[in-house]
């Protein structure tokens, strides 16, 4: 009951400051079992994944999250573990430590879908994307009954980029992509590959002009 | 005894509203009925949303009248807040811009708003375009970052006098001390919404209807000389007829209603021109139909302070 208040006002909030607009491209929002895999600027990433989505949806998505940052304290193991039940893995690789992929499969043994991040840390870089890790081949080739959603998330880096505590207010959007198709025999770089162009190709476009360029160098079509 | 309605003048207003909703519902259905039974047609789907988030937009106007001068503040505010969160994410900003913005939404806005509500003209006058266009620079130069430093400091600024000083004249209004209209001062600001959107509810009829000559296809496909001069001339009329609810005498009221109009008109133009630099249609998607906050009031923005100093210099 209180897991579920707090979980609604965090939604709440992360609405009033960014808007939480969802776009669905290619997918629905619907009850099929599914691994979502976005885009990572920001610890506010996967709470803006998760307040776009339907709340009958949310309930049933679980985020995968590292277990070093919120095992760190009492109220940390409690938002990690209650209000957002995330899925907690061993990034380091640590002797003895339980196996990420084989923790990820049982959550969805359990029926939930799950939300990942596929370049493992926050971009804090230049770069669009950083390289991908292994999990998501791993736990795809594990677990093919669910559904490869790419997601794109935009601006939300701007709101509060690393270092800052308060956010600003800024829209932004959630973009949904069509699920990935799978491949019989593909290897790990081809795959990690295709699931790098599917989530870039749902940038919005005026992302585009966002390096150091100065926007009237875009042409513009009016219709 | 005090009246235990103090805003319940303004029921009139509101009443008009609902009568001219109700026959946009009718015609609305009637057009969906007669030309697209089945099937989705844009203009008469999109008309619809329109009219629908028009009944929001009355409604939540109305329930601020009825707490107000505090609760056409914090509406007014809120807007503001919308306003500019739509405006910076189309702005090209930096890490380094993070404390600039955080001063914009989280200390400009509600202090201009805080010294609309005391009343204290003389600095909420300047607030904004005299001390935050001096301190959000120093505080951006501060963080070092050069890069695109003159575009990223005005970009902020330009979006503070549109969204926050701009909108914060049309709360203004409830502290004018008018002889003779005292405790009426909700009817200006109803007389200015109602005339600015007005004109752009009868700009969209009339292009609709016989648009055909644009005025500034560079900047906007949908506005047509025919809807410009058809739209200005009935709601300047609309203005006229709407007289009694104001200080002014029927030909004042028109001509005001004529500038407030043209405002408008241009407000729109400027703020499409920036639309279309930045490669949008709309500035966001909170309104149903319309597109964004600013989308709906990019013409009370232009037309706000211009009726204000009007009115204060005219009729104070």
């Amino acid at each position: 009951m209180l897991e579920r208040l707090i979980a609604r006002i965090i939604i709440g909030f992360i609405r009033l400051l960014t808007g939480a607009q969802a776009y669905w491209r290619g997918c629905t929002p619907n009850a099929a079992q599914r691994i979502y895999f976005a885009n990572h600027a920001s610890h506010g990433d996967f709470v803006l994944l998760w307040a776009s989505l339907p709340p009958w949806l949310r309930r049933r998505t679980r985020p995968v999250a590292g277990a070093d940052y919120w095992n760190k304290d009492a109220l940390r193991r409690f938002m990690g573990g209650k209000v957002f039940r995330a899925v907690l893995i061993d990034r380091e690789r640590r002797e003895g430590a339980p196996d990420p992929v084989q923790q990820m499969v049982d959550a969805l043994a359990g029926g939930d879908s799950l939300i990942i991040f596929p370049e493992g840390t926050r971009n804090t870089t230049d770069a669009v994307l950083l390289p991908f890790k292994s999990g998501l081949f791993h736990l795809a080739t594990q677990y093919p009954r669910a559904e490869l959603v790419p997601v794109w998330m935009n601006n939300l880096g701007r709101v509060m980029p690393k270092g800052e505590l308060i956010p600003v207010p800024l829209l932004c959007t959630v973009t949904f992509g069509p699920p990935l198709a799978r491949v019989d025999g593909e290897d790990k770089a081809a795959f990690l590959a295709r699931a790098r162009e599917a989530m870039l190709a749902l940038r919005p476009r005026e992302d585009e002009d966002e390096d150091d360029t100065p926007s009237d160098a875009t042409p513009f079509d009016p219709l | 005894m005090q009246n235990p309605f103090p805003t319940l003048y303004a029921l009139p207003i509101f009443a008009g509203a609902v009568i001219v909703l109700t026959v946009a519902s009718i015609v609305g259905w009637v057009l969906k009925l007669r030309l697209a039974p089945d099937g989705p047609h844009p203009t008469i789907d999109n008309l619809n949303s329109r009219i629908r988030a028009w009944w929001w937009m009355v409604g939540v106007l109305a329930a601020a009248f009825w707490f107000g001068k505090g609760g056409v503040i914090v509406l007014f505010a809120l807007l503001s807040f919308f306003a500019l969160r739509e405006y910076i994410t189309l702005c090209y900003t930096r890490r380094g811009d993070h404390l600039v913005l955080m001063l914009a939404f989280f200390i400009a806005l509600p202090v201009q708003y805080a010294l609309v509500w005391i009343d204290w003209y003389g600095l909420y006058a300047i607030f904004i375009p005299v001390y935050a266009f001096l301190l959000l620079p120093i505080f951006a130069a501060l963080s070092a970052d050069t890069t695109r430093f003159l575009e990223r400091a005005s970009k902020v600024q330009w979006g503070l006098m549109i969204c926050v000083f701009c909108l914060s004249h049309v709360p203004a209004l409830m502290s004018l001390n008018i002889p003779g209209y005292e405790n009426r001062n909700l009817l200006l600001i109803a007389f200015l919404v109602i005339v600015v959107q007005g004109s752009d509810v009868l700009q969209y009829v009339w292009g609709k209807l016989l648009g055909k000559h644009k005025v500034a296809p560079a900047l906007s496909p949908s506005k047509t000389w025919e809807g410009l001069i058809g739209g200005v001339a009935s709601a300047t009329a609309l203005g006229a007829a709407l007289h009694g609810i104001t200080p002014f005498t029927p030909v004042e009221a028109a001509l005001v209603a004529l500038v407030i109009c043209l405002m408008g008109f241009f407000g729109g133009l400027v703020m499409s021109a920036i639309k279309r630099d930045r490669g949008v249609k709309d500035w966001g998607h909170m309104i149903e139909g319309h597109g964004g906050i600013l989308d709906r009031l990019d013409s009370v923005v232009f037309a706000a302070p211009i009726f204000f100093h009007v009115v204060r210099y005219g009729w104070v």
